[in-house]
């Protein structure tokens, strides 16, 4: 059933889509774990109740967001070595410690506080509660740290040295951590982490303020709080992240210009200023935009900073060093387009807050609502548009994709694929319709924490209620 | 033996595998035993007992992949490729085990269904990796630094003795971690399906045994050659009396030695492997220090291996020690 196609496609196309869905989960709780802090932080600080319930509302969705991605990060430890032999062997020796450091984090975290901040609310104290909660956020940051030092590493590598069997060996840690392209990455994605988080409260805030009855509205205090902190949030965080993925969009046209060419559907050169092509079709085939419809010189300015400023295209490189334009161009695209919505939500929630109307706006709230996923589809358009725009290469400029591969055949890999899209569709989206159930309950007064009677754990929250018991009360439960 | 970094990172993950094969072994063997187990409070001890722990288990399998990679970026490599059909099947069995367990408890109406789930990915996460090791041990074609072979080599009369070999024993795990953490008939009935079990892996452990040095030439010299044979000797002697303790602990109604003698049984068919595997971590061909990524990548890792190993070592251990004692039926506590 799969004859007709290339191995290596399907291997691709396997990565990306374990890939995609295990990202999908920390994007969320990367920024949830930092949500949780704040309203912890400022429960502890102003007294009010309201913080409370929201702390222990969302940390129930935590927990199964957080357990999903663990269980869909073992897939990828694996990956690696199954279908990307080559890679493995040669790039091991550089980012296989760097992973290293990724999953022991994880797993130090895992262990020690989570377990405490699921079940040790009333067992520990305050203060050691709200470390435990701040080590989780701060963890998670870290575990980001190191994986997205390995990915821009793969963008562009540094530090490294060859040796005799062909492998990347390290010979400055210190430039292979801190290669060019990660410092832009990481501000980038856990900004995009923050957003994703911060849409996704605001839209359950918006669809609770939908739905209260208008004598209850002002009862509902939950859905209000977490709402105008969500918003506030966008309102920050949007033209930050904006300003933010300007920087890293010139930091890829400095060290992979080819990516930017793909990016921009630039498929000529123009010496004096190129356009900026706001749609249409890139056909490789021809070397054209199909259907465009563009801004002259305006690339030129965005990239340059000036009107008549010089630009390489797609035909100053050999046509096996294109990465798919289309795919680029559009993922992109998608990703930009989702930005300048978040911008118009921050600025129209920025509006009906200087109105006092934040809260009785029925449009508004149906906006923010339809922009609750608005956040994950970002972040995957944006993944898309830097791993497919590192094509032909896993490290760039130095090793290529098709000669990363294990010696796959596409039966096999094909079968694999279909059996990883059904099995995902069936375990994540029985996570997702209890996320979902659990954020169709308005949060109310005195909600309460992760239940201990139902084993409502992520991975390794080992035993944690009895542990934070025996912390709590000295003696052994 | 030189005792370099190599060695110590080699160390490192075969104690992570170990501590992977035992953890999730015991939790693997409960899943099993589920359909021995009638509907109703039985099943709900036996879940609980492994409710708090089995995912923290799991994140030993993320370690071992991580750290082989890490430290032996080619091993990783040759490894995984040439066992791709029995890798992916695990870890799709364990995806689905895992949701299994907790929607279990969200779900009743479906009940009947998760446990279902949660019994197949069980069985063919153990068979997956019983049938993994034996590939491994029966060798792995390579050339040019990569795998060689086809696709169905790992496919074999001994990897699937080995395979079934590993279900048997988790189920021993399984079945004496139950004698241990519950009581009642739950108990009396984890005895009888314990001795049974207990036969079954000593015959299979036997088997394997057997078999092992008639796999390759080498594997046959390491046993049997003098005067080494007076070292390896001392390894089917001490199954022989840990044998002998679980079933008398068994037939004498102990609570914890048979588990105790069923981690030792392990721990020796693990010492086992290492005799007939060393100094190859992919037989025949590719050497620990062949595979090993350069000092400088080891060096790197060392400190957070130094520091974050025992913090999560004696967390893990005081958990278990807070866990200690009979479970319940109603949600674990």
């Amino acid at each position: 059933m799969f004859e007709g196609l290339d191995a290596i496609f399907l291997a691709r196309l396997q990565f990306a889509f374990t890939v995609s869905f295990h990202f999908i989960f920390p994007s969320f709780s990367i920024g949830l774990a930092s949500y949780l802090a704040v309203l912890e932080g400022l429960w502890l600080w102003t007294g009010r109740q309201v913080y409370l319930d929201l702390f222990k509302y969302w940390l129930k969705i935590f927990a199964l967001a957080f357990g999903m991605g663990v269980v869909s990060g073992i897939v990828m430890s694996y990956q690696f070595g199954t279908n990307w032999s080559v890679f493995s062997d040669k790039a091991g020796p550089v980012i296989g410690p760097l992973m290293a450091y990724e999953v022991l984090t994880a797993f130090f975290l895992e262990a020690g506080f989570l377990g405490v901040m699921l079940f040790g609310m009333n067992r520990v104290g305050k203060g050691l509660h709200f470390a435990a909660t701040l080590a989780v956020a701060v963890g998670t940051f870290f575990s980001a740290f190191w994986i997205l030092s390995a990915n821009s590493w793969m963008q562009t590598p540094a530090g490294y040295a060859i040796n005799a069997g062909g492998q990347f060996v390290p010979a400055d840690w210190w430039a292979i951590i801190f290669n060019p392209s990660f410092p832009y990455r990481l501000v980038h994605t856990v900004f995009g982490a923050y957003l994703t988080t911060a849409l996704v409260v605001g839209a359950v805030g918006a669809w609770h303020l939908l739905r209260a009855i208008p004598a209850e509205k002002n009862a509902n205090e939950g859905a209000r709080v977490m709402f105008s902190m969500a918003m506030a949030m966008i309102t920050v965080v949007a033209p930050l992240q904006i300003f933010a993925g300007d920087q890293h969009g010139l930091n890829t046209l400095e060290h992979q210009p080819v990516k930017v060419m793909a990016m921009e559907g630039h498929f000529k050169s123009y010496p004096d200023g190129a356009p900026l092509v706001l749609f249409g079709w890139p056909d490789e085939a021809t070397g054209k935009n199909l259907f465009a419809v563009e801004i002259p010189k305006a690339s030129s300015l965005i990239l340059k900073h000036s009107w008549d400023a010089p630009l390489k295209g797609l035909d100053t490189v050999d046509r096996k060093d294109w990465p798919p334009v289309p795919v680029v161009f559009w993922a992109f695209r998608i990703m930009v387009g989702m930005g300048m919505l978040m911008l118009l939500l921050a600025a129209v929630s920025l509006l009906a807050r200087v109105r006092r109307r934040l809260y009785d706006w029925p449009l508004l709230h149906r906006f923010a609502l339809a922009m609750g996923p608005a956040g994950f589809v970002a972040v995957i358009a944006g993944w898309v548009t830097t791993e497919v725009g590192r094509q032909p290469y896993t490290v760039y400029g130095l090793l290529r994709t098709v000669d990363s591969a294990s010696a796959l055949d596409a039966p096999a890999v094909g079968a694999s694929l279909l059996a990883f899209v059904i099995v995902y569709f069936f375990a994540f989206g029985a996570g997702t319709y209890y996320i979902l159930k659990l954020m169709s309950h308005p949060p109310h007064r005195g909600e309460e924490g992760p239940r201990r009677d139902q084993p409502v754990r992520a991975a390794g929250i080992t035993p944690a209620p009895a542990v934070a018991e025996s912390l709590a009360t000295g003696k052994e439960a | 033996m030189p005792f370099d970094l190599p060695m110590f990172f080699a160390f490192i993950i075969a104690f992570a595998i170990l501590a992977y094969v035992v953890l999730d072994g015991f939790d693997l063997g409960v899943g099993i035993l589920f359909p021995f187990l009638p509907v109703g409070r039985e099943r709900d001890s036996a879940i609980n007992s492994v409710a708090p722990v089995w995912d923290g288990n799991e994140t030993w399998l993320v370690m071992g992949g991580g750290g082989l990679l890490a430290a032996f970026p080619l091993a990783y490599g040759m490894i995984l490729s040439a066992l791709y059909a029995p890798i992916i099947a695990m870890l799709l069995a364990l995806v689905f085990r895992g949701v299994a367990f907790e929607f279990r408890w969200r779900d009743p109406r479906h009940r009947p269904l998760w446990d279902v789930a949660f019994t197949g990915g069980s069985i063919v996460a153990a068979l997956a990796q019983g049938i993994t090791l034996g590939a491994l041990l029966q060798g792995i074609a390579v050339q040019n630094r990569t795998y060689a072979g086809g696709w169905f080599d790992w496919l074999t009369p001994f990897s699937l003795l080995v395979g079934v070999s590993l279900v048997c024993g988790y189920a021993l795990l399984g079945s004496t971690w139950l004698v241990m953490k519950s009581e009642g008939s739950l108990q009396e009935r984890c005895y009888r399906l314990a001795f049974r079990l207990g036969i079954a892996t000593i015959v299979a452990m036997a088997a394997v045994s057997a078999a092992t040095p008639f796999l390759r030439e080498a594997y046959w010299l390491r046993w049997f050659a003098w005067p080494q044979v007076l070292f390896t000797a001392q390894v089917p002697v001490l199954v022989a009396i840990v044998t002998f303790v679980l079933f008398w602990s068994l037939r004498r109604g102990h609570h914890y030695t048979p588990f105790l003698m069923a981690l030792a049984l392990f721990g020796l068919g693990l010492a086992g492997l290492g005799i007939s595997l060393y100094p190859f971590v992919v037989p025949p061909s590719v050497s620990i220090w062949d595979a090993a990524a350069p000092d400088d990548s080891l060096k790197f890792m060392l400190p957070g291996v130094l520091v974050m190993v025992p913090i999560i070592l004696a967390y893990t251990g005081y958990s278990y020690w807070v866990f200690r004692g009979k479970t319940g039926h109603e949600g674990y506590h």
